[in-house]
C-alpha cells in the first residue's frame, strides 16, 4: 500500500458510517428521559395553564376547602380540602411506614445473615411489586370491616385505612432505598469500629447510621413523593369525601383520587377539565420538588464519600 | 482467655434485645401482607376455574369470566414494551456507554429520577393530553400503551444500565484494542453478555405494567367491553381497570368475584416479578468473572 500512515488509520469504511449513526440513534434514546419529562409539563400546562391565568383565584385554590366544580350557579375550586386529605393520609402512612422500615433495613443491612438476609430482601421486593389497585382492594374489602369492627366506627374507609395501606405500600420500597444506603457505607468503617471492641448495635448505632444519614433521608423523602402521588389505593380505601379532617377516622379525598374519580365525566377544555389538570401542575410540581430534594441529599453523600 | 466484664455483659444484653426488636419490625412489615394474601387466596382460589380465565363476563359484570380483561392486559403490556424496551436500552447504553461526565448526562439522570418519581395519575392526564387529544389516538391501546411506555422507561433504563455496568470495562478494552468500533464492542461483546441482565429488567417491567391502573382509565381501558381488542386502534378492557370497577363502580356483584379478578391480577405481577427475581439469582450464580 501506497497510502500514508495517517490515511490508513482514517478509514471511512461502512463500519465507520455504522457506528456514527448508532451513536446518533443512541443518542435519542439517551435523551428520551429528558423529552418524556418536558412533554409531561407541556402537556399538562397547555391544559391547565388557561385555567391558571383566566378563571382561577390562587387565594381561593389555597385557602378555601370547597371543590363544587359541578356546581350549576357558582362553582368553587378551593383545593384546600384535597390537599388536606392527601398530606393527612400521607402523613399517617410515614408515621406506620417510616419506623418499620428503618428498622426492617437495619435488620437486612446489619443484622441478617447468609439465607435469612436473601429471604427477607426477595420477600420486600415482591411486596413493592403488589398493584396499587390491590392495595385499594384489599382497603376497601379487608380493611374496611376490620376497622368497623375494631374501633366501632360507622364507616372503615377513612384516613386510618387508606393511610395504613399506603404505609404498607411505601415500607417495602423505603426498606429497599434505605438498606442500599447502608450498604453505600464503605465495610473499612465496620471494621475499624469492630476491631475497636463495638457490638453490631454499637457499630450501627454510631459509625453507619451516622454515615447513611443522607441516604436514610433520602429514602424517606421519595417515600413522602410516592405517597403524595399515589392514586388508586388512596381512591378506594379513604372514603373518597370531601372533608377537612379532624380525625384519623374522618373519610377524606385526595388531590390524587380527584383526578381519577372526575376526569372520566368532564368534557375536554371546560373549566372543571382545566382545573383537574391544574391539580395535577401542582401534584407534579411537589414530587418534583421531593425527588429533587431527594437526589440532592443523595448527591451530598456521594461528595462525602 | 478475657474475663468477661460487666459492660460485656450489659452490651450482650443490649445487643441481642435490638437484634429482636429490629427482627420483629421486619416481620410486623412482612407478615400483615403475607396474612392479606392468604386472605386473598382463600376468598378468590374457590373462584378460579379455566371458564373463569376463559369467558366473557356476563349479566353488567355480576357474573362469567375475564378473558377481555385479561387479553387487553397483555396488549397493553406488549404494545407498552415494543415502545419503551428501544428507548430504554437506547437511552441505557448512551449513559453507559457513551455518556461522558458532563452537564448533559447529570440533566438525564435527573429527568430519569424524576419521571420514576411523576404520579401515575399525571402519566395519565399527560396521556389524555398528549396521545389521545394531540396525537389523536383517541381512547385506544396504542394511546395508553404508550403513557404505560413513558410511565415505565425509568425502570428498563436503570436496570438495563446496571446490566450494561456489571460487563467489565476490561472486555471492552481487548474489544477496541483490536480495532473494533464502539458499535461493533457493544454488539459483539457488552450485549451478548449482558442480554440476560436486561432480560431480567424487562421482565420487571412487564410485572410494573401489568398492574397498573390510573394511566390507563382515561387512555383506553374500557369499563365494559365484551370483546377482544382487534387493533391497537381499539379499547380493551383491562385487569386491574376491571377489579376497580367490580369492587366500587358496580353494584350487586357477588362477594367472591372481585377476589378471583385481585388473585389472577396479583398472581400475574407476582409471578413475572418472581421471574426476574429467580433470574437475577440464577445469573449471579453464573458469573464466571
Amino acid at each position: 500500500m501506497e497510502a500514508s500512515a495517517a490515511g490508513d488509520f482514517d478509514r471511512r469504511n461502512s463500519s465507520w458510517y455504522v457506528d456514527k449513526v448508532v451513536q446518533a440513534l443512541v443518542f435519542i434514546g439517551g435523551i428520551s428521559g429528558i423529552l418524556c419529562i418536558l412533554g409531561i409539563f407541556v402537556f399538562i400546562s397547555k391544559e391547565g395553564f388557561g385555567f391558571i391565568a383566566n378563571t382561577i383565584d390562587i387565594k381561593e385554590f389555597f385557602t378555601s376547602p370547597n371543590w363544587r366544580p359541578t356546581s350549576e350557579e357558582n362553582p368553587t375550586y378551593g383545593a384546600l380540602a384535597l390537599i388536606a386529605g392527601t398530606a393527612s393520609v400521607t402523613g399517617l402512612a410515614m408515621v406506620v411506614a417510616v419506623p418499620f422500615s428503618l428498622g426492617a433495613a437495619i435488620y437486612i443491612g446489619e443484622f441478617a445473615r447468609g439465607k435469612t438476609r436473601e429471604v427477607l430482601k426477595v420477600l420486600v421486593e415482591m411486596l413493592a411489586a403488589i398493584p396499587s389497585v390491590v392495595w385499594g382492594f384489599i382497603g376497601l374489602s379487608i380493611m374496611n370491616p376490620v376497622i368497623i369492627d375494631l374501633f366501632d366506627v360507622p364507616v372503615g374507609l377513612n384516613v386510618l385505612n387508606a393511610g395504613v395501606i399506603l404505609g404498607l405500600m411505601a415500607a417495602p420500597i423505603m426498606t429497599t432505598i434505605a438498606e442500599d444506603a447502608l450498604k453505600a457505607v464503605p465495610d473499612h468503617y465496620r471494621e475499624a469500629a469492630e476491631a475497636m471492641g463495638a457490638t453490631r448495635w454499637q457499630v450501627t448505632f454510631r459509625v453507619v447510621l451516622p454515615a447513611a444519614k443522607n441516604g436514610l433521608v433520602a429514602a424517606v423523602l421519595l417515600g413522602v413523593g410516592r405517597g403524595f402521588g399515589e392514586t388508586m389505593a388512596v381512591l378506594m380505601a379513604s372514603g373518597h369525601s370531601i372533608n377537612m379532617p379532624d380525625s384519623i377516622f374522618d373519610s377524606v379525598r385526595a388531590l390524587t383520587a380527584t383526578i381519577a374519580a372526575e376526569l372520566g365525566e368532564t368534557a375536554v377544555g371546560s373549566d372543571h377539565y382545566q382545573a383537574l389538570f391544574t391539580l395535577g401542575i401542582f401534584l407534579f410540581a411537589i414530587t418534583f420538588v421531593i425527588n429533587l430534594a431527594a437526589d440532592l441529599v443523595l448527591r451530598g453523600i456521594r461528595k462525602e464519600a | 482467655m478475657f474475663e468477661t466484664t460487666d459492660l460485656n455483659q450489659r452490651n450482650r444484653q443490649v445487643e441481642s434485645r435490638v437484634k429482636t426488636l429490629f427482627l420483629l419490625m421486619t416481620l410486623l412489615l412482612i407478615l400483615p401482607v403475607l396474612v392479606i394474601l392468604t386472605m386473598l387466596v382463600i376468598k378468590g382460589g374457590p373462584m378460579l376455574s379455566i371458564d373463569f380465565l376463559f369467558t366473557e363476563p356476563t349479566q353488567g359484570m355480576t357474573a362469567g369470566g375475564i378473558l377481555p380483561a385479561l387479553v387487553g392486559t397483555v396488549w397493553l403490556v406488549v404494545v407498552a414494551l415494543l415502545a419503551s424496551v428501544p428507548f430504554g436500552v437506547a437511552a441505557a447504553l448512551y449513559l453507559s456507554e457513551y455518556a461522558a461526565d458532563n452537564w448533559l448526562t447529570r440533566i438525564i439522570n435527573l429527568a430519569i429520577i424524576n419521571l420514576a418519581g411523576v404520579p401515575s395519575i399525571v402519566h395519565a392526564l399527560f396521556g389524555v393530553g398528549a396521545f389521545v387529544l394531540f396525537f389523536r389516538f383517541g381512547t385506544s391501546i396504542l394511546a395508553a400503551s404508550l403513557t404505560l411506555a413513558v410511565m415505565t422507561l425509568p425502570v428498563v433504563i436503570v436496570s438495563t444500565r446496571e446490566a450494561l455496568q456489571a460487563v467489565p470495562h476490561a472486555f471492552r478494552e481487548a474489544c477496541w484494542n483490536m480495532g473494533a468500533t464502539r458499535w461493533q464492542t457493544i454488539r459483539r461483546v457488552v450485549l451478548p453478555n449482558s442480554i440476560s441482565g436486561i432480560l431480567t429488567g424487562v421482565i420487571l417491567e412487564v410485572s410494573r405494567t401489568a398492574g397498573e391502573t390510573a394511566p390507563i382509565m382515561f387512555t383506553g381501558a374500557a369499563f365494559y367491553l365484551p370483546f377482544l381488542p382487534q387493533s391497537v386502534y381499539d379499547q380493551t378492557m383491562a385487569m386491574s381497570l376491571h377489579l376497580f370497577v367490580i369492587s366500587t363502580q358496580v353494584p350487586d356483584v357477588p362477594e367472591g368475584l372481585p377476589y378471583g379478578v385481585a388473585l389472577v391480577l396479583i398472581g400475574m405481577v407476582l409471578s413475572m416479578n418472581a421471574l426476574s427475581i429467580a433470574f437475577r439469582t440464577y445469573l449471579r450464580g453464573k458469573k464466571k468473572w
